[in-house]
């Protein structure tokens, strides 16, 4: 039986609470992850672990970072994601809110753009497959 | 100094699990120097003899090409202080492998009692991250394990002895 997104956000939530330390309430669908909630670069494999037993899913690196994309000059000029990146970016990661990235595409800033409600789309798309 | 918190592997699996045993010596410094008047094997230090079961159990996955690091302790619960005499005995277990890291679950028990409960994350560094080449000198990982008599126990998933790695 497919899972509701009230049960998808409660699950993701609790993978966030162990994997960050954070408070429940803490975790809502517009907390970011680096920003609101602390997570440093090893805290993402953590996570990663921690969704892919939740879910019973299997995460390929490359759909949560994208860097290959925004190290490739392809993609990137002067540090600001192009419009041919930024298209690349969206088609890897449709379930990824780019609304305000878009305004300002900075690719140091990319690090701080995923949100709680992000990963949820993200399992969500996973959990359907 | 020493850095060897596992006396003697007593079995491994690859890919799969392994055990081992650490007697706990008032003749080690830290042992009574941890917390003075009450002798034990400080607390981190099993997570550390745990870490090294466990990290050497997933290099081995990986045929000893990724250099494995504890990144991360997840969960780490004592039941009861490791004492002078005590032999505790580690179980680690491999739950999750990715190309970039892994997690093990591990247990203490001294005595057939539950002694720690720990949960571990490796990661492998990237080239270039923090320092380049391998993390050991030539031979000196392998020296280490044959201390801890690894190559007596350790067998591959079909029960077969390990292969001769010339890369520790």
């Amino acid at each position: 039986m497919a899972l509701s997104q009230d049960e998808i956000f409660e699950k993701v939530q609790v993978a966030l609470v162990d994997a960050l330390g954070v408070d429940d309430d803490e975790v809502t669908r517009e907390a970011t992850l680096v920003g609101d909630l602390g997570a440093e670069s090893i805290d993402f494999l953590d996570i990663v672990f921690k969704l892919e037993k939740s879910f019973g899913i299997t995460i390929p690196r490359e759909e949560l970072s994208p860097e290959d994309i925004l190290t490739n000059s392809q993609y990137v000029q002067d540090g600001i994601v192009t419009g041919e990146g930024l298209a690349e970016l969206k088609r890897r990661m449709p379930w990824a809110n780019l609304t305000e990235f878009e305004k300002k595409p900075r690719v140091q800033d990319f690090g701080n753009l995923l949100t709680a409600g992000d990963l949820c789309n993200y399992v969500e798309s996973k959990v359907g497959e | 100094m020493r850095w060897l918190w596992v006396d003697r592997f007593t079995e491994f699996v690859s890919g799969s699990h392994a055990s081992g045993i650490k007697n706990v010596s008032l003749d080690e410094e830290v042992v009574d120097e941890y917390c003075p008047g009450y002798p034990m094997l400080p607390p981190t230090l099993i997570i550390e003899g745990l870490a090294q079961l466990g990290g050497i159990l997933v290099a081995e996955h990986f045929g000893f090409e990724k250099r494995v690091v504890l990144a991360k302790v997840g969960k780490a619960v004592y039941f009861q202080p490791a004492r002078p005499g005590d032999q505790l005995r580690y179980f680690v277990r491999i739950e999750a492998t990715q190309h970039d890291g892994a997690t093990v679950s591990c247990t203490s028990h001294c005595d057939g009692k539950l002694q720690a409960e720990v949960e571990i994350m490796f990661a492998f560094l990237e080239d270039g991250r923090f320092t380049t080449g391998p993390l050991f000198n030539p031979g000196d990982l392998g020296a280490m394990l044959r201390l801890m008599s690894m190559f007596h126990v350790a067998v591959d998933a079909d029960g077969n002895p390990l292969p001769q790695y010339s890369n520790i």
